[in-house]
C-alpha cells in the first residue's frame, strides 16, 4: 500500500504540475480539494484522466469522482480495490 | 440623435436545416437536428449526439456558389452559404453600393482540417497535405465569406469563444451607429472538429444523451456546427426595405471567475443583460421573452437562471433555450439565436426549450416547454456566454417607426 | 491625458523557456501556486504583468472595473493547440487533457491576469501578424477618452516553438497621476520607440 501511495503522489504531482509541492508535503488523510493541496474542478478532470492512464481505471460520472478524490488514502484504496478487476 | 441599427436580412445553416424556411419548419415542429455523428472521422462516432448540418462539404460547395471546395473549409462553406443567403434576402444588389463591410466570427476557423493534416506531420514530418493547413486562421474563413460577397472594404473577426458572434452583432452595430460604415455582415461560424469534440469531452461536459437544458437532470451539451449572419444597416440606408429588426442593445462583462466556469452566482451573465438593458434604456418589465444561452451544462443553467433571477426578481420574462434543436454551435450561436429571436417577434412565436421536464431545483422558473404562438413579443434578450470569462447580451427588438 | 511604465524582461542565453519564467517567478517571489497550472502563453502574461502591476500600484489606486486589458499576439493559442491535438490523435496513446484544452484560447491569458488581480474591466485580445502600434493606441485612448477605463495595461505577448517575446505597458488618465510619478506621454510614436528599442 505505501508504495502505490508514494507512486500515486508523484503521479498526482506530475499531471497537476504542482511544482512547488513534494511527496512529503501531501497527508495522506488531508482532503484533496478545497484546503489541503486546493485543487480545482480542472485537477478534479484530470485526476480522472491520470485513473485511466496509470491505473487503467475509468470513471464515467464525474460526481462520482469527489467521494474517490476527497483524499490520497481514499483515491488508493478505490485503485487498491478497482485495479486488477 | 444615434444612428438606429435596422436588420434587413437573415441567412443560416445548422443541423435543422439548410436555410430560413427550413429551420423554421423544424422549430415550429420541434424537430432536433441533434443526432448520430456521420461525417467527422472520430472515435466517438456512435457515442455522441451532435447536431451535424445535414450536407457534405461537397455539397455545401454547390449551395455556396462555388465550383471547388479547394481552399475552403467546412467553416468557410456554412459561413459563405448563409452570408449568401442574408445577402440576398437584404435584396442588395450592389454590395459596394454603400460603405459595407463584414464581421465574422469563428473559434475552430479552419481546424476541421488542419488537425487532418496534422496528425499525418506527427507521425512523418514530410507528410501532410498543405492544403489543409492553408484554411487554419480564423480571419481566413473572414476573408473567403468576403471574398464570396465581394466586400472590400473593411472586413474583420472576432474569436471569443461561444460569445463569439453575439460580439460580432455588437461591434456591427457600433460601426453603424459611429457612422464607419452604413452596411455591416455580422455573424458567426463553426463546423465540428475533433479538437472542440474531444475537447469538451475531457472536461466532462457532453451529454451522452439529447442535452436537457434547465432540467434538474441534465448533464451536459450536445456540440453542433452550423452559421448565422444577419445584414446591419442603418436605418437611412435601409430605406423602404423589409426590416427583420432592431438592434437596441448589447453588452459583453468580464466575468474574471474561472478559465471555463461560470461563477454561480452568476455575476459575469448578470452584468452582461443588465448593462444591455441600459444601452437599451428599456426596463426589465419591457423584456417579452429570453433566448437563453441554456447548453444544458450543470455549470451554465444554474448560474444563468441565477442571474436572471436576480435581475429580473419574480418576474423572469418567458425563456428557452433552443441548444436542444441545434446544439450548441459555439461561436455561431449568437448568430445562429439572434435570428432565432428575429423570428420570435416576426412571428409572435417562443419555439420551444425541447427535452424539458423537471424544474431545476435552485430556481423558481422553468422555460417554455411548448411551442407557444401569438404571443405579443416586442422586445428579445438574447445570452452567449462564453469561456475565459466573456458574457455577452443582445437585446433585439420590432422596428417601429419614430 | 495618459502616461505609460514599461517593464523590459530579459531573455538568459541557453536557457529554455519554462525554466526561464519559472526563474522569474521565483525572483520576484510570486506565492501563486496556479502559475504552474498555466500553459507557456500564460504564464509569459501572467509573469509580464505580476512585474509591471507591482511598479505600478495599479490595482491599488482603481477599482475593479476600472482596469481595461487590451493585448496583441500573433500566434494566438498555438503551442497548447497542438498539445492538445497531440493528445488525441493518436489511438494507442489516447488521452485528452482538460488543462491543456481550457488553453486553446489566447484570450485565456488576459482572463489569467484578471482571476489573479480579481480586474473586472474591457479586455480583449487581438490577433496579428505583428504588433500594431497605432491600433493599440488608439483602442486603449478610446476607452480611457470615453472612461469606460481608468487605467489600461496593453502591449504584445507572443509564444511560440519559434520564440517568445513579451512587451507591456501601462496607461493611466494624466489628472489621475501622483506627483512626480515617472511618465511618458502616451502616443503611437512614443509605444513605438519603447517597443523597439528593446
Amino acid at each position: 500500500m505505501d508504495a502505490l501511495i508514494t507512486d500515486l503522489k508523484g503521479k498526482i504531482i506530475h499531471q497537476l504540475n504542482l511544482e512547488d509541492v513534494k511527496p512529503e508535503d501531501i497527508d495522506d488523510n488531508a482532503p484533496l480539494f478545497g484546503s489541503g493541496l486546493g485543487l480545482d474542478s480542472i485537477d478534479a478532470l484530470e485526476l480522472i484522466v491520470l485513473l485511466e492512464k496509470n491505473y487503467g481505471l475509468k470513471i464515467e460520472n464525474p460526481e462520482a469522482g469527489k467521494e474517490i478524490f476527497s483524499s490520497i488514502k481514499s483515491m488508493a484504496d478505490f485503485i487498491k480495490e478497482n485495479k486488477d478487476k | 440623435m444615434s444612428k438606429r441599427v435596422v436588420v434587413t436580412g437573415m441567412g443560416l445553416v445548422s443541423g435543422i436545416g439548410n436555410n430560413l424556411e427550413q429551420t423554421w419548419d423544424s422549430l415550429i415542429s420541434s424537430k432536433s437536428g441533434i443526432g448520430d455523428i456521420t461525417w467527422l472521422n472520430t472515435r466517438h462516432k456512435n457515442n455522441l449526439p451532435v447536431s451535424e448540418v445535414k450536407l457534405s462539404s461537397d455539397e455545401l460547395v454547390g449551395l455556396a456558389g462555388l465550383t471547388s471546395k479547394n481552399g475552403y473549409s467546412r467553416s468557410s462553406l456554412l459561413g459563405t452559404v448563409a452570408a449568401r443567403e442574408a445577402v440576398r434576402n437584404a435584396g442588395i444588389k450592389n454590395i459596394n453600393e454603400y460603405r459595407t463591410g463584414i464581421v465574422s466570427a469563428t473559434s475552430v476557423g479552419g481546424m476541421e482540417k488542419s488537425e487532418v493534416f496534422f496528425a499525418d506531420f506527427l507521425k512523418d514530418n514530410t507528410k501532410g497535405e498543405l492544403r489543409n493547413i492553408v484554411t487554419h486562421d480564423c480571419g481566413d474563413t473572414t476573408e473567403k465569406i468576403a471574398d464570396s460577397l465581394g466586400i472590400k472594404q473593411y472586413m474583420t473577426t472576432i474569436s471569443t469563444a461561444c460569445s463569439s458572434s453575439a460580439n460580432s452583432i455588437m461591434f456591427g452595430a457600433r460601426l453603424i451607429k459611429h457612422n464607419i460604415l452604413d452596411r455591416v455582415i455580422v455573424g458567426g461560424t463553426d463546423s465540428l472538429t475533433k479538437f472542440t469534440l474531444n475537447g469538451f469531452n475531457t472536461l466532462m461536459i457532453l451529454d451522452k444523451d439529447h442535452c436537457r437544458p434547465f432540467d434538474d437532470t441534465r448533464t451536459g451539451l450536445n456540440l453542433g456546427e452550423g452559421a448565422g449572419f444577419l445584414v446591419l444597416e442603418s436605418e437611412e440606408t435601409a430605406g423602404s426595405k423589409e426590416i427583420f429588426g432592431e438592434i437596441t442593445g448589447y453588452a459583453n462583462a468580464n466575468e474574471a471567475f474561472h478559465q471555463t466556469a461560470s461563477s454561480p452566482e452568476g455575476d459575469g451573465a448578470y452584468q452582461a443583460m443588465k448593462k444591455a438593458l441600459e444601452v437599451s434604456g428599456l426596463s426589465i418589465e419591457d423584456i417579452d421573452y429570453i433566448n437563453v444561452h441554456g447548453t444544458g451544462t450543470l455549470n451554465n443553467d444554474l448560474s444563468e437562471g441565477r442571474a436572471m433571477e436576480r435581475l429580473f426578481n419574480s418576474k423572469v420574462p418567458l425563456f428557452s433555450s433552443t441548444k436542444a434543436f441545434t446544439g450548441h454551435t459555439l461561436g455561431a450561436c449568437g448568430g445562429i439565436e439572434a435570428i432565432f429571436s428575429f423570428l420570435s417577434i416576426k412571428y409572435n412565436t417562443i419555439f420551444p426549450n425541447l427535452n424539458f421536464g423537471t424544474q431545476m431545483k435552485e430556481l423558481t422558473v422553468s422555460p417554455v416547454d411548448k411551442l407557444k404562438r401569438n404571443v405579443a413579443i416586442d422586445h428579445v434578450l438574447s445570452n452567449s456566454f462564453g469561456f475565459g470569462g466573456n458574457n455577452s447580451s443582445l437585446i433585439l427588438s420590432r422596428y417601429r417607426q419614430r | 491625458m495618459i502616461s505609460p511604465n514599461q517593464e523590459k524582461v530579459r531573455s538568459e542565453e541557453d536557457v529554455d523557456f519554462p525554466e526561464f519564467i519559472k526563474a522569474l517567478y521565483q525572483r520576484y517571489k510570486i506565492d501563486y501556486p496556479k502559475f504552474y497550472k498555466m500553459d507557456n502563453l500564460c504564464k509569459l502574461a501572467f509573469i509580464s504583468s505580476e512585474i509591471l502591476l507591482k511598479e505600478t500600484g495599479l490595482k491599488q489606486k482603481y477599482s475593479d472595473e476600472a482596469i481595461g486589458i487590451v493585448l496583441c499576439n500573433s500566434s494566438a493559442s498555438i503551442d497548447s493547440d497542438c498539445k492538445h491535438v497531440e493528445s488525441f490523435v493518436d489511438k494507442a496513446n489516447y488521452y485528452p487533457s482538460p488543462s491543456i484544452f481550457v488553453y486553446t484560447l489566447p484570450n485565456i491569458a488576459i482572463g489569467e491576469i484578471c482571476i489573479r488581480n480579481s480586474i473586472k474591466g474591457e479586455n480583449a485580445l487581438f490577433v496579428f501578424e505583428k504588433f500594431e502600434v497605432e491600433f493599440s493606441v488608439n483602442y486603449l485612448k478610446n476607452l480611457l477618452d470615453t472612461g469606460k477605463a481608468e487605467a489600461c495595461i496593453g502591449g504584445w505577448i507572443e509564444y511560440s516553438e519559434e520564440g517568445f517575446e513579451s512587451f507591456l505597458f501601462s496607461v493611466e488618465r494624466k489628472d489621475k497621476l501622483e506627483p512626480n510619478q515617472a511618465i511618458v506621454p502616451f502616443s503611437t510614436e512614443e509605444i513605438r520607440k519603447l517597443y523597439l528599442k528593446n
